[in-house]
């Protein structure tokens, strides 16, 4: 298989895979459950064999359709979405090891459906890693806005469908009302949307319309999350947790901050946009919404929400890492994609397997589970850590090269806000840590309880292993995402 | 070309027009729906293969009896009016297959014969009106295809269609009168009818005063007859009244063959050639284009009953046409064009799945529809697929030619910005109406319908222009490439 044949098939198997799982789950929930895996699997397989032809320099696509001149549904991978695509199918397995303990501990409804829109959202996820002009790019977009709709709305109680009205909404809005008409703008003023190495606008857009289509960017893009477009994520989080670990905080959030950094870098160009006025602004919104997340997060009682809040927060670190335009600042944005990913799904994962065992959702409710769910305990914390940054985890990593922006950046003030948020992370997981540890339960629960289901625990325990694995094995990473930076000015 | 190719232009009025007293002799239940769809899909049949003919971007030229035009009676198909008829006959044919069950239960079985005679002769004239290429048959073939909707709308099952009929009858013969008295004046100084002798001779009229009032009455007559903003004011009560079906297929081509005459009379006869008609035409219908597209919206944002809801999005959707046709570039008349087309795809999709909705829903109120998408998942996921299309969301037709509507705007040396924004509003506004709908019917509280099957053909004929709507979003080649031939031919006439 060539690298333009992996492209389509990446596309397409999720899709086959669906059509598959719902067939399936008419026989059995295990040939169901079993035809996931295998797509899943599949997934990562195709999108693995791509990663060598970047490596090397190669920049494989394929047009699909041209509708009208200029304006094609064309993929091009290059290797911020390589890193995006193999992230996304690769966690896709653990999540679907861990989906299966999950539904099944918790008995939930319509688990077909839930395998089989998942299965399409990774579809779309992919479409969004290697979109080759911004018009595929927002195609996938959509779909992947509709496609995690049903999942959200999953439990269909009155309140779920309220949140999952926030969700649908405010995505669809932004994307239609700020997102789109950025499209146009952009293809009117360069003629292309073409993702281009040095960016497209050079030379087309001069002074304060920089920073106005920058604003309709980040705020289009409303799955990045930037405040005030954040409200749908802590909404989201009343779909059952393998919906919030997988896509709430890898594949749909990321695809935001991914969009984000990828029109940062192919379409203003990170040299052009350094050097125009205007566009300055980003690093302060991205800097606020970091401090402020933070600061709601301290407040949270629901361990979700609180980890929502937290999410907020660590995607606005990549898109303030991206707003610094420098070199190593883009490096540790994509690399902290991959850095949360790792410690965010462990969290969300420990969460769930919590509300799986112990039924409990609630922060107080966490005295001394730790001598119950030591393994979980063990990955929440490793995970905890990795959200502060602490070294052996992949957090450090990439707040290290982020820093390493700020400075070639002589930018003093991303430095600070990187040092503030760190000092709150610190201050609402290391709570949940002592407690869970080091107190006592206030009573004993009515059922004694041990571990979550063992694919649960297994899942769990492989991401734990992925977040401290991270720190000391990231070569070919960093590797890949030098050649994004190639060019920039240091 | 065999014998039979070179008289399509005559049949494709002529078929219609003879099956209707046949339809009327036919008695047994069905049937005359059986036969009114058969010669629906003839005449689609014709229309597709007149499309193949002008593709290559040769008009066909027809002359009746033999008899040499300007003498004769003169038909004329080029890539505009194939691209008019494919949507009058599309429309007619889709309305009609999904549309008999929604038909037969409000009805009556004696009166179907006539109904579906009616509704060949609008047909009829409304493919006449497109093929015809002289002023004065353009005018009979109005009147014959006005005449038919009149008898199509005053069936519907509320007794609030009658009054609606009467309204549109008015003023719909004021339109004719107006467009009759503008062609008379034109007559009178020229002495012709047929359009491209007219085109020749208007410039050998020494006192051009006659003319310029002429043009003036043609074009507030069609623009009345087209539903222009503020001469709008017939079509919301016709729409809402009239069968959920007839709906359908006015909405989807009734204003946008006025329209079509509108211009080609315009381009072929005044522009240019006529000192003083840049005011009547792109002066005067722009701020006209305007204003329609955000009083359309907003009303359609605030109505609740959702077939008015769609009526006066149409008044908007109409008011973007005329925009693109009032910038006179040929961007601006491709998007014109190209927007007849997928805008019938978009409303007719949605007005067929309010017929579906019908089916089960008690009225057509956002109250009666509350919490029904889980009820008829099929239907309201074809609404929200169409509702897209309308909104022009990327991938569906209905982008395409907002897309070619903004590029022509930015064109414009001043104001672009403005009218993309203005466009970019109303974008938004429709995303409000559609949104209503949706949320309504999926997130509603439950109401109580009746336990009834919506039936199977309607679901289909609603999933084939859904499709159609996606279809022609990704590969929009076939409208586009008649779309850019018809504002080759209508920018050809100015010089």
């Amino acid at each position: 298989m060539n690298a333009q044949d992996a492209i389509l098939v990446a596309l397409a198997l999720p899709l086959v895979g669906a059509l598959g799982i719902a067939l399936a789950g008419r026989i059995n929930g295990n040939l169901r459950e079993a035809v996931t895996l295998l797509t899943a699997g599949g997934l990562a397989l195709t999108v693995w064999q791509i990663a060598p032809v970047i490596m090397s320099g190669d920049r494989p696509g394929v047009t699909l359709a041209e509708i009208l001149p200029g304006l094609s549904i064309a993929f091009t991978v290059e290797p911020l979405g390589m890193l995006f695509a193999a992230l996304a199918s690769s966690l896709w397995i653990i999540n679907s090891v861990y989906s299966i303990g999950y539904m099944r501990g918790n008995a939930e409804k319509h688990q077909t459906r839930f395998y089989v829109m998942f299965a399409v959202s990774l579809a779309a996820t992919m479409g969004i890693a290697f979109a080759g002009n911004l018009f595929t790019l927002f195609l996938f977009y959509e779909a992947l806005t509709l496609a995690t709709y049903p999942l959200v709305a999953h439990k269909g109680d009155e309140k779920t469908i309220r949140s999952a009205r926030v969700y649908l909404g405010l995505l669809l809005a932004t994307s239609i009302g700020l997102f789109l008409p950025a499209i146009i703008w952009t293809y009117s003023v360069a003629g292309t949307g073409d993702f281009t190495v040095g960016g497209i606008l050079a030379g087309n857009l001069q002074g304060p319309a920089v920073g106005l289509l920058l604003a309709l960017f980040v705020f289009g893009i409303g799955k990045a999350a930037v405040m005030p477009v954040h409200r749908w994520l802590p909404a989201a989080m009343v779909a059952p947790t393998p919906v919030s670990a997988l896509l709430h905080a890898v594949a749909v959030v990321k695809a935001g901050v991914f969009s984000v950094t990828k029109i940062i870098v192919y379409i203003f160009g990170v040299d052009n946009l350094f050097g125009t006025v205007g566009s300055g602004w980003l690093l302060y919104a991205a800097s606020f919404t970091v401090i402020a997340a933070s600061v709601v997060a301290l407040r949270q009682t629901n361990l979700k929400r609180l980890l929502a809040y937290s999410t907020v927060a660590q995607l606005s670190y990549v898109v303030m890492a991206a707003a610094i335009l420098k070199p190593l600042a883009e490096i540790g944005a994509a690399i902290h994609i991959v850095a949360h990913a790792f410690g965010k799904i462990t969290l969300f994962f420990a969460a769930g397997a919590i509300y799986t065992a112990a039924k409990k959702t609630e922060l107080w409710q966490l005295r001394g589970i730790g001598r119950r769910m030591p393994i979980t305990m063990t990955a929440f914390t490793i995970g905890a850590i990795s959200m502060i940054g602490v070294p052996p985890t992949a957090g450090f990593v990439s707040k290290w090269y982020i820093i390493a922006g700020a400075f070639q950046a002589d930018n003093y003030f991303a430095v600070m806000t990187i040092i503030a948020s760190t000092a709150l992370n610190a201050a609402y997981f290391l709570p949940i840590i002592y407690m869970a540890w080091f107190e006592s339960e206030a009573e004993p629960p009515e059922q004694p309880h041990g571990e979550a289901p063992w694919p649960a625990v297994l899942a769990l325990s492989l991401t734990a292993f992925l977040t401290v694995a991270f720190f000391f094995f990231n070569g070919p990473v960093l590797e890949l995402e030098r050649q994004v930076v190639a060019g920039i000015s240091p | 070309m065999n014998a039979l190719t070179l008289h399509l232009p005559a049949l494709q009025v002529i078929v219609p027009m003879l099956m209707a007293p046949f339809v009327v002799l036919l008695r047994a239940r069905s049937l005359p729906w059986a036969a009114a769809t058969a010669t629906s899909l003839l005449t689609f049949s014709i229309a597709l293969q007149l499309t193949m003919i002008v593709m290559d971007g040769n008009p066909v030229s027809y002359e009746m009896g033999s008899w040499v035009a300007p003498y004769g009676i003169e038909l004329q198909v080029d890539a505009f009016s194939a691209l008019v008829l494919l949507i009058v006959t599309g429309a007619s044919s889709v309305a009609l297959i999904g549309g008999r069950e929604s038909l037969a239960s409000i009805i009556s079985t004696d009166r179907e014969p006539f109904f579906f005679a009616a509704w060949l002769l609008a047909l009829a004239g409304m493919a006449g009106i497109v093929v015809a290429a002289d002023a004065f048959n353009i005018f009979v073939f109005m009147e014959i295809s006005s005449l038919a909707s009149y008898v199509l709308i005053a069936a519907g099952p509320d007794r609030r269609a009658l009054p609606a009929t009467f309204k549109y009858l008015i003023l719909g013969t004021i339109g004719a009168t107006f467009y009759l008295i503008g062609v008379g004046l034109i007559y009178m100084m020229t002495g012709t009818l047929n359009l491209g002798d007219m085109e020749l001779r208007i410039h050998e009229v020494a006192d051009q005063k006659p003319i310029l009032a002429a043009a003036g009455f043609i074009t507030v007559g069609l623009a009345l007859k087209a539903a222009i903003f503020p001469l709008h004011v017939w079509l919301p009560n016709a729409y809402t009244y009239a069968p959920h079906i007839v709906t359908t297929f006015l909405a989807a081509c009734a204003t946008k063959v006025s329209l079509y005459v509108l211009l080609r009379f315009d381009f072929f006869v005044f522009q240019q050639n006529l000192a003083g008609h840049e005011f009547q035409f792109a002066a005067y219908l722009m701020p006209l284009a305007v204003l329609g597209i955000l009083v359309g919206s907003v009303v359609a944002m605030f109505e609740s009953n959702i077939k008015r809801m769609l009526a006066f999005s149409s008044v908007a959707q109409i008011g973007y046409m005329m925009l693109g046709a009032s910038f006179v570039s040929a961007t601006g008349l491709t998007a014109a064009t190209l927007h007849m087309f997928n805008h019938a795809l978009a409303k007719g999709g949605l007005f067929l799945a309010t017929a579906a909705i019908a089916v089960i829903a008690a009225g057509c109120r956002l109250s009666d529809i509350a919490g029904l998408a889980r009820r008829m998942p099929w239907t309201f996921a074809a609404l929200v697929v169409s509702g897209l299309s309308l909104i022009g969301v990327p991938g569906t037709a209905g982008f395409i030619s907002k897309w070619y509507l903004i590029n022509a705007a930015l064109e414009l040396e001043t104001g672009g910005i403005a009218l993309v924004a203005l466009i970019l509003v109303s974008s938004l506004m429709a995303v409000v109406y559609i949104w209503r709908i949706v949320e309504t019917a999926c997130f509603g509280e439950s109401v109580e319908t009746e336990v009834k099957r919506v039936p199977t053909a309607l679901v289909i004929a609603l999933w084939a222009v859904a499709i159609a709507n996606v279809g022609f979003g990704i590969a929009p080649d076939l409208p586009l490439s008649l779309s850019a031939a018809a504002a080759d031919i209508l920018l050809g006439h100015v010089r």
